[in-house]
């Protein structure tokens, strides 16, 4: 029997292979520069993720390849764009943050590289073979990431507990795409849908399968009540690290829940949105109330990145195309504000992570005011508030919420940014009012850091302002599903 | 593939069973049992111990094994890929050898960095 | 022969689970964990599917028992007597008789569910070379992608593991 060589579509997946490519030369130049030479490899890793975007930009028509596993259509580039902004973010956020902790350089950013292919990978799935692989992919880069910072006991607490419980939710996650396998004899997310459609037999083995998907989503993306994981690990974790793993990871989890949905729709309607709308609802408001609370700025983020989770989901269930458009808006304005606000945090702790509580940020807007002004822009947008990209993006989420007749759910969300109000201008208050309690000296941002806030502000105001010109485009991109 | 076949390795498997549960059987049946202090103690090759066996391992056998595991499963994709090599032909190759220049990669990387010296 | 030999291997296999959780000697543990991951690979086998029934063997009952045992004598658990306190042994009661009610509850409604009726496995499912015609052609980007895990995983033992890096 001969066998049919399939086609091969390089240029669907040339990001990733850019990515993981530049991660191998990372490698590298780890072993044979051995820890010297940290620029060198923040060059390489920025080098690397400019060529993967180049490629996601002109990836062409949308289409799918690989038999099926791979879908190469506008709303994978977008989200590609997002995570390769992320990760660019993120590496220039840690050259500074590397060289003060002594962290090994290469292998850190090849990690970086490897896990952004994988949620590359994961946003452009449309198998759950595909699918799980780019997980895993992620999920072991970031466990060994969360535990990078050797010699500090919480990081290694972090990567245990991240690791111990990961695998327990990929456990579900696997669990679940076999029940679902076994209910409908797919593996592809169309191919599930049409047997779904078809009022498949054992629709019982289906809705046990997409609960368990769901759990094993759910926790990955951080929502209640599998969230417990994510305050430790955040706080844990090195800086950078932590950046990273709450603004890409959580898009990539996002991108994928769209397209489950979106590609099995019939897969169960009612209870699918009925299930999403409780998850967004407690996702929102447990990561609120307990973020008022904190006094720890690194575990206080932790509980809102929870939060802002909860929001996406609102989007989620919605689920008309202006919803899923909102959401990926949503999740770019987040990644863009979130990691430079992590930044501005890995700035202010100095070495060794030892100040990272809410009021170490005393007296910043004294000893360094211009700092201190980027803060307050990038909170104000984490809080919502107009004119920032962040109130701009929620504003759109739930605006699709509204004309999909959520209104419970919207005025849920409402409630809770305003929880929020409260609890992103706590540090607004710290810079501007309080006093230091002891006398440092002024902290000074790396050029690299620098470009960092100075990009996510640029994009913060300029979604903020003309957010529809973004809305467009990921309208486009979701056309194209 | 007929489950028949598998009636060899089923036959093997409860010999070794056999065997081994038998000679254990055996030498507790027919074997003299005269038990005295001396005899109970633990030995090392004829001598009394010196060093509490309960020690710990070093973690150089973890990562070694891991390593191993790692390309162990590399290994495992190799025998599908030789079962149809001749029908896959330059497209086979080719698969084949993206996979282990990526783990070639791996290799390269572990050498030098000496993770498989015994520091 | 085939249903008898499933159900003996299945009891076994089951036997093996249990009596592993229960062990107190976590090598014990360990050796019953073998002989688990030996029945399940019987049970492969009889399902047809004699690339994983070996892989199975080859990996789990191989190279990952290796790396278990290894663990064990890393850490080098001292025996001890477990405190579990009413409250928590109540909850362990409550926690198993949920999931065994949801087990319960699937299970009986796959019996009355119109299961497809399985075909009979094609000739030659299952054996190393049709899982390769598919691997290599169809699963070509799963198969590449795993290498780049397999790197990933290997850049991360090293990282985590080795005394100084």
């Amino acid at each position: 029997m001969p066998i049919t060589i399939p086609p091969i579509d390089l240029l669907a997946v040339a990001p990733e292979i850019a990515v993981s490519g530049f991660a191998c030369l990372l490698l590298m130049t780890a072993v044979f520069l051995k820890g010297k030479g940290g620029w060198v490899n923040a060059c390489v890793a920025l080098v690397g993720l400019a060529v993967a975007g180049w490629f996601a930009l002109c990836q062409g028509a949308p289409r799918s390849a690989y038999s099926g596993m791979y879908a190469a259509d506008g709303f994978t580039q977008f989200f590609k764009i997002i995570f390769l902004l992320g990760t660019g973010l993120v590496v220039l956020v840690s050259v500074k943050y590397n060289e003060e902790e002594n962290m090994n350089n290469g292998e850190y950013y090849a990690l970086l590289l490897f896990s952004t292919a994988g949620m590359m990978l994961m946003a452009a799935a449309s198998d759950m073979m595909t699918l799980f692989l780019g997980l895993e992919l992620l999920s072991i880069s970031l466990y060994v990431l969360a535990g990078y910072a050797r010699n500090r006991p919480g990081s290694n607490e972090a990567a245990l507990k991240y690791f111990l419980l990961g695998g327990f939710a990929v456990g579900f996650l696997l669990y679940g795409m076999a029940m679902i396998y076994g209910a409908t004899g797919h593996t592809d997310f169309a191919g599930i849908g049409r047997e779904a459609a078809r009022g498949a037999d054992n629709r019982l083995y289906l809705v046990v399968g997409a609960v368990m998907l769901l759990t094993g989503l759910g926790f990955k993306v951080a929502a209640v009540p599998f969230h417990q994981w994510t305050p430790d690990v955040y706080e844990g974790a090195p800086i950078p690290v932590t950046a990273f793993m709450s603004a890409g990871p959580k898009a990539a989890v996002l991108a994928v829940m769209i397209r489950v949905y979106a590609q099995s729709v019939s897969f169960m309607h009612v209870d699918w949105l009925v299930w999403l709308s409780v998850l967004a609802v407690m996702t929102m408001t447990v990561g609120n109330v307990a973020a008022l609370v904190q006094s720890d700025a690194k575990r206080m983020l932790a509980f809102s990145s929870i939060s802002h989770a909860g929001y996406a989901m609102v989007g989620l269930a919605a689920a008309t195309r202006e919803a899923v458009a909102s959401v990926a808006v949503y999740m770019l304005v987040y990644t863009l504000m979130n990691i430079a606000v992590f930044g501005i945090l890995a700035l202010v702790a100095r070495k060794n992570e030892q100040r990272t509580k809410m009021r170490d940020f005393a007296g910043l807007a004294r000893s360094n005011p211009v700092l201190a002004v980027s803060m307050t822009i990038l909170v104000f947008s984490l809080a919502g508030i107009p004119p920032m990209a962040g109130f701009m993006a929620k504003f759109y989420v739930l605006m699709a919420a509204v004309k999909a007749g959520l209104y419970w759910l919207v005025l849920a969300a409402v409630l809770n940014s305003a929880v929020g109000i409260y609890y992103y201008l706590r540090f607004t208050v710290h810079m501007y009012m309080d006093e230091p309690e002891e006398k440092l000296p002024p902290v000074k941002a790396s050029p690299a850091l620098v470009v960092a806030i100075a990009l996510s502000i640029i994009g913060v105001l300029l979604i903020g302002v003309v957010p529809s010109a973004y809305l467009e485009m990921a309208g486009r991109a979701v056309v194209s599903f | 593939m007929k489950l028949n076949q598998y009636l060899p390795v089923l036959i093997m498997t409860l010999a070794a069973i056999g065997t081994a549960a038998g000679m254990i059987l055996l030498t507790s049946i027919i074997g003299p049992k005269k038990k005295f202090d001396d005899k109970m103690e633990p030995f090392e090759c004829g001598v009394s111990p010196i060093a509490n066996p309960k020690s710990r391992f070093s973690v150089r056998f973890y990562i070694i094994a891991m390593l191993f595991i790692l390309f162990d499963i590399e290994a495992v994709f190799l025998f599908p890929w030789a079962a149809v090599y001749r029908s896959l032909g330059m497209f086979g190759f080719a698969e084949m050898l993206v996979f282990i220049v990526v783990l070639g990669v791996g290799l390269g990387y572990i050498w030098k960095k000496g993770a498989l010296e015994w520091e | 022969m085939e249903l008898l030999m499933f159900y003996g291997f299945g009891l076994l296999a089951l036997f093996a689970g249990v009596a592993m959780i229960l062990s107190r000697q976590p090598v014990t543990s360990a050796l019953l964990m073998i002989l688990n991951m030996f029945c399940l690979s019987a049970l492969y086998a009889l399902l047809d599917a004699h690339l994983i029934a070996v892989l199975q063997l080859l990996v789990y009952a191989g190279a990952i028992m290796v790396l278990v045992l290894f663990v064990i004598m890393l850490l080098n658990l001292r025996e001890k007597k477990g405190i579990i306190t009413k409250h928590q042994a109540s909850l362990q009661v409550v926690g198993v008789a949920a999931f065994g009610f949801f087990v319960m509850t699937v299970v009986s409604r796959l019996n009355t569910a119109a299961l497809p009726k399985s075909k009979a496995a094609s000739a030659g499912f299952g054996t190393v070379e049709a899982v390769g015609r598919i691997l290599f052609t169809d699963y070509v980007l799963p198969f590449e992608i795993a290498s780049v895990l397999l790197l990933a995983a290997i850049v991360g033992a090293v990282m985590l593991a080795k005394s100084k890096v």
